[in-house]
């Protein structure tokens, strides 16, 4: 059916949070027939490629938003003429925000005519609608709907389709670790054109760590509710007891006893009286181990990305192993010779943002763990101790701050705070642990 | 446990009630020589005298009217409409005498109304209505629409204790054609309590009455087809078991409410919006609804199965459910 009027063909609404979309390419040109329904132009937005179909059979007799430029949903695209009407525009400069163009062809104020068609609330479309439960669900796991394979009617992802991709996704224990390239998920096809580079930009590509690290990274936010609490260490004992011991490891073993393996070696003895602080949230249990397999996130070189080996069965290890076990994780990550078992099956996290000076911050929780602990600067800092007498002095002492942040799905405050008061009391009273 | 036939397991209720309780009485047309329109009160008159099985005149208003005043003198009416559709003749001493009373004075109103329901045998207009969600919309009121035996029993037995006004919906078209084990001693089936009637993990149907038969068939053929559908019985519309309903919808995402009512209005609009209000996040395919055309109940047989929700209309919307 031939329209008499002219018809305007708009940015349609593609999903209840998208604004705006980019004409990638006009299938059509000016003055060309189209019927209704046929393909006239393809548009992207942050979530959909999709084709828009014609609401109307005639001609192309305007368009008026060229390919690459994006414009706010609703914003007039193109119009179609009736059949009597094909006279050309006089094509004004093709003018992006269309401005309500005189119609040429109208013989009369036509009623807009049920506008374009709406892809959101349409299910036979592209199939890209998506439903309250399928959102919930990919957005509880950080999954874009758009990536599965969808069954339901007009390719839409079904719940099924979603648990199922849920259900046989990549192992969520170390997704950001090089061995996740091994998932056979392919990267998501780039859904919108990205802007060209402004001048003075440089663009490189997201390589498949950082995309795992941001997906592991943002899901963890969405995942657990993460508080951290922090407490100030007086280390003298191990500033003496590290003293000692470097030259001997470093000459004996060909190691450093690094401040981070005391502190490693200290957490993974107080693990053993807080099971939760090593346990984990799985479905609706609870899940507590009696070992500790310690991650240590290691960074790589000039900000490329990070790595979280695993030190198995920490606790069977003296300061010797735990520092041993430190230094090879940490070089084997640098030189890229980590084994994909090497970056699974983490039941705790120790990050050590300190080495730069940092004396504070909030790590992001390595799902499904349910901890991570950070530790900062060793910083001499006047302190007040206390003599036998109960006199009060100031004193000069080797301050560590160090940071619990934990799940308080499965944590609490006070849970946490014992963990560190009983971490703080093993560094503050250290004595050795037969090295 | 004796098999009985759905209006058998009223009769029982109201004898076990009768002979236990003297509080309890029957009042209605032709429900004591005749012994009810149904034979719901056959032999009653007999085993418990014209004075607790009363024969009223033609008037709804007075039978209502003469119940909430002997419920506040401390009886237990249970009233007989003979047949749903002439309850209207009482809406003013129902509506606005007995749902109130107890919000108004704060005197409990522990009246039943029996009423035989649904349609099914070309009664037509008058005869065949289900006008349950005109009383579940009056605060105040109680709605119970049981669907086996069992339930018909243990709602009764129910209804009769509660201290509010409970409207029961009996379906005629369910009297003799369904029967089921019945305990033979005193047992209460809560109000406001659903019953799941068929498990099923991809579509739930939330129904109540004759209709949970309609859908057990009509999942019956899904499950054929590999659809597993699960039919949850709400036995009360008011109050209704929404957590059920709820949880039902958790699992599923995909839900089918039917009635025999009319669409417009019906109790499962009520469903419906609670479902979308309350459980969003949880859908993965539009509420359906099935129910009867806004119109009233024809006489014509193959008007009334046209009418009617039938086994094949279910079995469509729960296709074009499994499909989206």
């Amino acid at each position: 059916m031939a329209t008499e009027t002219a018809v305007d063909v708009v940015m349609p609404q593609m999903g209840v949070s998208v604004s705006e979309g980019t004409v990638t390419k006009w299938l059509k040109r000016e003055g060309e027939q189209i019927e209704a329904d046929e393909p006239l132009l393809e548009i992207s937005t942050d979530k959909v490629d999709t084709e828009v179909p014609s609401p109307a059979s005639g001609t192309v007799v305007q368009i008026l938003v060229q390919e690459g430029e994006t414009v706010d949903v609703g914003t007039k695209l193109a119009q179609i003429g009736g059949s009597a009407g094909t006279a050309p525009a006089p094509a004004p400069a093709p003018e992006p925000e269309a401005a309500p163009t005189p119609t040429p062809v109208a013989e009369a104020p036509a009623p807009a005519p049920a506008a374009a068609p709406e892809p959101v609330a349409e299910p036979s479309g592209n199939g890209k609608f998506v439903s309250p439960v399928v959102a919930r669900i990919a957005s509880e796991h950080g999954i874009d709907p758009n990536q599965i394979p969808g069954t339901g009617r007009g390719g839409r992802v079904t719940k099924q389709d979603i648990l199922a991709f849920v259900e046989s996704g990549p192992a969520p224990a170390a997704p950001q670790a090089p061995a996740a390239a091994e998932a056979p998920k392919a990267p998501p096809a780039p859904t919108a054109p990205a802007p060209a580079p402004q001048t003075g930009e440089q663009v490189e590509p997201v390589s498949a760590m950082r995309r795992g690290i941001a997906e592991h990274m943002r899901r963890s936010l969405d995942t657990a509710a993460h508080v951290t609490s922090a407490i100030e260490v007086d280390m003298s004992k191990i500033v003496a007891a590290r003293a000692a011991l470097k030259k001997e490891f470093q000459s004996a073993y060909g190691v450093n006893p690094t401040y981070l393996a005391f502190v490693a070696r200290a957490a993974t003895d107080t693990l053993k009286d807080y099971p939760y602080v090593n346990g984990e949230l799985r479905g609706d249990s609870i899940v507590t181990r009696n070992y500790v397999n310690l991650g240590i996130a290691v960074e790589l070189a000039d900000g490329k990305g990070l790595i979280v080996p695993v030190i198995r069965n920490a606790e069977g290890l003296n300061l010797l192993g735990v520092a041993r076990g430190i230094a090879d994780l940490a070089s084997r990550a640098r030189d890229k010779k980590l084994l994909p078992d090497d970056v699974q099956g983490g039941t705790f996290t120790i990050t050590n943002p300190g080495g730069y000076g940092t004396f504070h911050g909030t790590p992001v929780i390595n799902q499904p763990q349910s901890a991570i602990l950070g530790t900062y600067a060793l910083v001499k800092r006047p302190w007040v101790v206390t003599d036998e007498d109960g006199n009060d002095a100031i004193a000069i002492k080797p301050i560590m701050n160090i940071t619990l942040t934990y799940d308080h799905r499965l944590v609490d405050g006070a849970y946490a705070g014992r963990f560190l008061r009983d971490l703080r009391e093993r560094l503050e009273n250290w004595e050795g642990d037969g090295t | 446990m004796a098999e009985l036939t759905y209006l058998q397991a009223i009769s029982d209720a109201l004898r076990t009630e009768m002979r236990r309780d003297k509080r309890v009485f029957l009042i209605g047309e032709d429900v004591g020589v005749y012994g009810g329109a149904f034979k719901v009160s056959l032999g009653f008159q007999e085993e418990f005298g014209p004075w607790r099985v009363i024969d009223a005149p033609l008037a709804e208003t007075a039978i209502i009217g003469a119940c909430t005043g002997a419920s506040m003198m401390g009886l237990r009416p249970v009233a007989e409409m003979q047949f749903a559709d002439f309850v209207s003749c009482a809406w003013d001493q129902l509506v606005t005498v007995a749902a109130k009373q107890r919000w108004r004075v704060g005197t409990p109103v522990p009246i039943v109304v029996r009423l035989p329901s649904g349609g099914g045998f070309s009664g037509g207009p008058f005869h065949s209505q289900n006008p349950e969600s005109s009383f579940a919309h009056v605060p105040g009121l109680k709605c119970v629409c049981p669907a086996t035996p069992e339930d018909a029993k243990g709602l009764l037995i129910s209804a009769i204790e509660d201290p509010s006004p409970v409207l029961y919906f009996e379906h005629k078209h369910l009297y003799r054609r369904i029967k089921g084990e019945v305990p033979e001693e005193r047992y209460t089936v809560p109000i406001g309590k659903a019953r799941t009637h068929r498990l099923g993990k991809d579509i739930s149907v939330i129904t109540w009455g004759a209709m949970v038969y309609t859908a057990d068939e009509a999942a019956q053929q899904l499950e054929n087809d590999g659809v597993s559908v699960e039919v949850i019985d709400l036995r009360s519309v008011m109050p209704w078991d929404k957590a059920a309903v709820l949880d039902s919808v958790r699992k599923t995402s995909k839900v089918l409410v039917l009635h025999e009512d009319t669409r417009t209005g019906g109790f499962g609009a009520e469903i419906a919006a609670t479902i979308a209000e309350e459980a969003f996040e949880e859908l993965d395919a539009p509420v359906k609804r099935v129910a009867a055309p806004d119109t009233p109940v024809p006489f014509s047989p193959p008007l009334e199965k046209a009418f009617i929700p039938q086994v094949e209309d279910v079995v469509a919307g729960l296709r074009d459910l499994a499909g989206y």
